[in-house]
C-alpha cells in the first residue's frame, strides 16, 4: 500500500444511467481511521457512489484509489478488505443468523471461522437469535446482523449505506459506539445517513445533491460556511400561537427557513439585516426570542435550495 | 487455477448454502420431486394402462355353442365388455363411428358348422384405434382368447381339429389409425422433458432470485467470483436432475414395465451433456431476466418449442420441414433419440455418439453467449 494516509482518494467520478447523470465529478478524500458522513437528499447518488467505490459499478469517467488499489482495474483486490453494508437488507432471509455469518466467514476464507463467528454473535448481542431465520428478525436486528456480517472479516474500510434506518435510538447509539470503536482501531468508515444527529457524530461530512458535491468538511465547517443567521422563538404564554407566527414569518422576505422543533421555532435567513427586520416586525411579549447558531439541518436545507435554484 | 479466480473453499461455501436454501424452500423442493412423479403418472397411465372392459358390440349370424363360447370367453378375459348385440353392418359402422363402442366382433353365418367341417371360418374384430394405446392390449390378446375358447370346446369332441392349425381365421382391423405409435416411446422421453423443464427454469430462477432480493449486490462485494457463484448454484441442481432421472427410470421399470434394453448407466453418463446444455440455458436466461417472473416466462418460451418440436409430442418425421430444422437445434430432440435408442433398442456408446455431439455444440454456443452477457458488476 502506498505510504499515504488516504484510504479513499477518488477524483472526477461520473456515472450516468441512460441520459441521467446520477453522480457528476465526485471528488472524495477520506483519511485512515476517519468516520466520513455522506449526506444528501433521496436520489442524490449516494448509493451509486458507494457502489463505484467497491467495484460494483464501473464509473463512466474519473479514477481513483481505494485502500491504495485502483478502483477500476484492481477492484478484486479491494473486496477482501472492504465491508459493504447495503441500504436494503441483503443477507439471506431463508438462512439463520448463524448460517449467514458462517457463509460469510467461508467466503472471506477466515483462518478461525468458528471463533470469529461466535465473537461477532457476542459483540452484537446476536447470540440469542443465532438459530432464527434472518428473515424473521425485526428491522433493527437485521441491521445489527448486517453490521456483524460486514465487520466479520475485520475489513480496513467500511462502506455503510444508511445502516441505521429504522433502528431505535438505543440501538443506534450502540451502533455508533461500535463504529467509533472500530475507527479507534484504525478502520475507516464511510457512512451515508439522513439523520442529523448521526451526521454530527462523523469526523467529516460531504453533502451531495443531484450528482454534485455541494459542500464538505466538518459539521462545524458546514454550519459556519452556510452563512445563515438564526433566531429561536418559543412561546412565553400558553395561548401564544406559535404556528401562526411561523406562517407569518415564512412570508417575510428576509426569512429563508422556518422550522418547528417541538415548542420552538428556528427562523433563519442568509441576509442578516433582512432577518432582523422581519424579527423586529413580529417581536411581541407573547414569545421568547433568542439568537442562536444555525443547525446542520438548516445548513443542509439551505444547500439543497441553492442546488435547485441553479 | 488462480486462487483469486477460483477457490474451492468459496465454491463449496456457495454449494452448501444453496443446498440449505433448497431444503428450506419446501414448495420448490416439492415441485422438483413432484413434477416428474406427476408427469410419469399422467403420461404413464396414458401409456401402459391396458384399459379393460371396453364396450364391444357383437354382430353374430351364428347361434352355435362355439360362437357363444367365444363371446363369453371375451367377457371373462375382462378386455371386452359386450354391451350390445347388433344385426347389421350398417349398425356396426354407426356405433364405431360414433364412438359408442370400441370394438365390433363379427361372427359369420354357419360359423359353428364351418368350424366342425374344418373350413377355418373367419372371425373379425374391428377396433376404433383413434387412441391406439387404448386398444393395443385388447387387439393383441384377441386371437389368443378366441383360440383358447375354441380349443376347450373342441377338445374331446373333435380333438384332431384343435391340434395343428388354428381352427379359425382371426382377423383384426384397426380403423382410423392403423399404425399405432409405440407407447414405450413416452416414458423414456419424459426424462428429457422433465429435465428441460426443471433445470432451465430452476437455475434461471435461482440466479435471478439473488438479484431480485438484493443478495447479489452483497455477494458481489465479497471476494467470491461470478464463476464460483454460478457453478456453486448449479451443482445442487445437477444432483436434482439425476434424482429426477432416477425417479423416472424406476417408474418406467417398475410401474409401467417398460422393457429396458440398454444400459441405464450409459443413459446417466451421457445425460450429463444434456444437463449441462440445459443449465447453461438457465444461466444465460438469468442474465436476461430482470426478475423471477421474467425468468419463468423466458423458460417457458424455451420449454414449449422443446416439448412440441423435439418429437416428444408429435412424430419428428411427420413435422413440416421448418419445424424439423428448429427441432434439430434443440438438445431435447437429440436427447430423446439417445434415450430411446439406449432404452428401447439397446444401443451402446458407439451408436449414441451421433446424438451427443449436437448437444455439445448447442452447449458451447449457449455458454459463449452467456459469458458474453455475464456481468461482474451491477450495471
Ligand atoms: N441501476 C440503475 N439504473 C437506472 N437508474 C438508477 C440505477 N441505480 C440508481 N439509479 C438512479 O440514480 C439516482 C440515484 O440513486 P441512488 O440510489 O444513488 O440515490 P441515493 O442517494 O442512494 O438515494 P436514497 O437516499 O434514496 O438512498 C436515482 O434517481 C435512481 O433512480
Ligand atoms: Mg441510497
Amino acid at each position: 500500500m502506498p505510504g499515504n494516509d488516504l484510504v479513499i482518494d477518488v477524483r472526477g467520478l461520473t456515472k450516468s444511467f441512460g441520459r441521467k447523470t446520477v453522480v457528476r465529478d465526485l471528488d472524495m478524500q477520506v483519511r485512515r481511521g476517519e468516520i466520513f458522513g455522506f449526506l444528501g437528499p433521496n436520489g442524490s447518488g449516494k448509493t451509486t457512489s458507494i457502489r463505484m467505490l467497491c467495484g460494483l459499478l464501473r464509473p463512466d469517467s474519473g479514477a481513483g484509489l481505494c485502500l491504495g488499489y485502483d478502483i477500476i482495474a484492481q477492484s478484486e483486490r479491494i473486496k477482501p478488505h472492504v465491508g459493504y453494508m447495503t441500504q436494503r437488507f441483503s443477507l439471506y432471509e431463508d438462512l439463520t443468523v448463524l448460517e449467514n455469518l458462517r457463509f460469510a466467514a467461508r467466503l472471506y476464507g477466515l483462518k478461525s471461522p468458528e471463533a470469529d463467528v461466535q465473537g461477532a454473535l457476542e459483540r452484537y448481542g446476536l447470540t440469542p437469535f443465532s438459530r432464527h431465520l434472518a428473515g424473521n428478525l425485526s428491522g433493527g436486528w437485521k441491521q445489527r446482523l448486517s453490521l456483524a456480517e460486514c465487520t466479520l472479516h475485520r475489513p480496513r474500510l467500511l462502506l455503510l449505506d444508511e445502516p441505521t434506518a429504522g433502528v431505535d435510538p438505543g440501538a443506534r447509539r450502540d451502533f455508533w459506539d461500535q463504529v467509533h470503536g472500530l475507527a479507534a482501531e484504525g478502520v475507516t468508515a464511510l457512512i451515508s445517513t439522513h439523520y442529523m444527529d448521526e451526521a454530527e457524530r462523523c469526523h467529516r461530512l460531504a453533502y451531495i445533491a443531484y450528482g454534485d458535491v455541494l459542500a464538505s468538511g466538518t459539521a462545524q465547517d458546514l454550519v459556519s460556511g452556510s452563512g445563515l443567521f438564526t433566531w429561536s422563538v418559543s412561546a412565553a404564554r400558553p395561548d401564544a400561537d406559535l404556528h401562526g407566527l411561523g406562517e407569518a414569518l415564512k412570508r417575510e422576505p428576509g426569512v429563508d427557513q422556518v422550522v418547528i422543533f417541538g415548542n420552538a421555532l428556528h427562523v433563519s435567513g442568509l441576509d442578516e439585516s433582512g432577518l432582523e427586520a422581519a424579527v423586529a416586525a413580529h417581536r411581541t411579549e407573547a414569545f421568547v426570542w433568542t439568537r442562536t447558531g444555525p443547525g446542520l439541518e438548516e445548513a443542509f436545507i439551505n444547500l439543497m435550495r441553492g442546488a435547485r435554484l441553479e | 487455477m488462480n486462487a483469486r479466480l477460483f477457490s474451492p473453499g468459496r465454491f463449496l461455501a456457495v454449494v452448501a448454502k444453496e443446498f440449505v436454501q433448497m431444503r428450506r424452500d419446501r414448495l420448490t423442493f416439492a415441485m422438483m420431486i413432484g413434477i416428474p412423479l406427476l408427469q410419469v403418472v399422467l403420461f404413464g397411465y396414458a401409456i401402459n394402462t391396458d384399459p379393460r372392459r371396453l364396450p364391444t358390440a357383437v354382430l353374430s349370424a351364428d347361434n352355435s355353442e362355439f360362437s357363444r363360447s367365444v363371446v363369453s370367453a371375451m367377457q371373462t378375459s375382462t378386455y371386452f365388455k359386450i354391451t350390445r348385440q347388433i344385426g347389421s353392418r350398417d349398425e356396426a359402422r354407426r356405433l364405431l363411428q360414433g364412438g359408442e363402442v370400441q370394438f365390433v366382433v363379427t361372427i359369420p353365418e354357419n360359423f359353428g358348422r364351418d368350424l366342425m367341417r374344418g373350413e377355418r371360418p373367419e372371425i373379425l374384430l374391428e377396433a376404433d384405434a383413434t387412441d391406439p394405446v387404448a386398444t393395443a392390449g385388447s387387439t393383441a390378446g384377441f386371437k389368443e382368447i378366441v383360440n383358447r375358447a375354441l380349443a376347450r370346446e373342441l377338445k374331446g369332441v373333435l380333438g384332431d381339429l384343435a391340434s395343428g392349425q388354428d381352427p379359425v381365421d382371426v382377423r383384426v382391423h384397426s380403423e382410423y389409425n392403423p399404425e399405432a405409435v409405440s407407447q414405450y416411446n413416452i416414458v423414456p422421453g419424459l426424462m428429457g422433458v422433465v429435465l428441460t423443464m426443471t433445470l432451465v427454469m430452476i437455475t434461471a430462477l435461482a440466479i435471478t432470485r439473488e438479484r431480485e432480493r438484493g443478495t447479489m449486490e452483497h455477494l458481489l462485494s465479497t471476494p467470491v467470483t461470478p464463476l464460483e457463484v454460478t457453478l456453486g448454484k448449479i451443482i445442487p441442481y445437477i444432483v436434482v436432475g439425476y434424482v429426477q432421472m432416477l425417479l423416472i427410470v424406476c417408474a418406467a421399470r417398475f410401474l409401467f414395465d417398460v422393457p429396458i434394453q440398454g444400459s441405464v448407466v450409459l443413459v446417466f453418463v451421457l445425460a450429463s451433456v444434456f444437463i449441462a446444455a440445459n443449465l447453461s440455458v438457465g444461466v444465460t436466461f438469468s442474465t436476461v431476466a430482470r426478475n423471477q417472473l421474467q425468468a419463468v416466462q423466458v423458460s417457458v418460451f424455451f420449454f414449449l418449442p422443446s416439448l412440441l418440436l423435439s418429437g416428444f409430442m408429435f412424430p419428428f418425421r411427420g413435422m413440416p420441414q421448418w419445424a424439423q430444422c428448429v427441432g434439430s437445434l434443440l438438445p431435447l430432440t437429440h436427447f430423446l433419440r439417445l434415450v430411446r435408442g439406449i432404452v428401447l433398442k439397446g444401443n451402446g456408446l458407439a451408436e449414441s455418439l451421433s446424438h451427443v455431439w449436437p448437444m455439445v455444440l448447442f452447449w458451447l454456443v449457449v455458454v459463449a453467449v452467456g459469458l458474453k452477457r455475464y456481468k461482474r458488476t451491477l450495471d
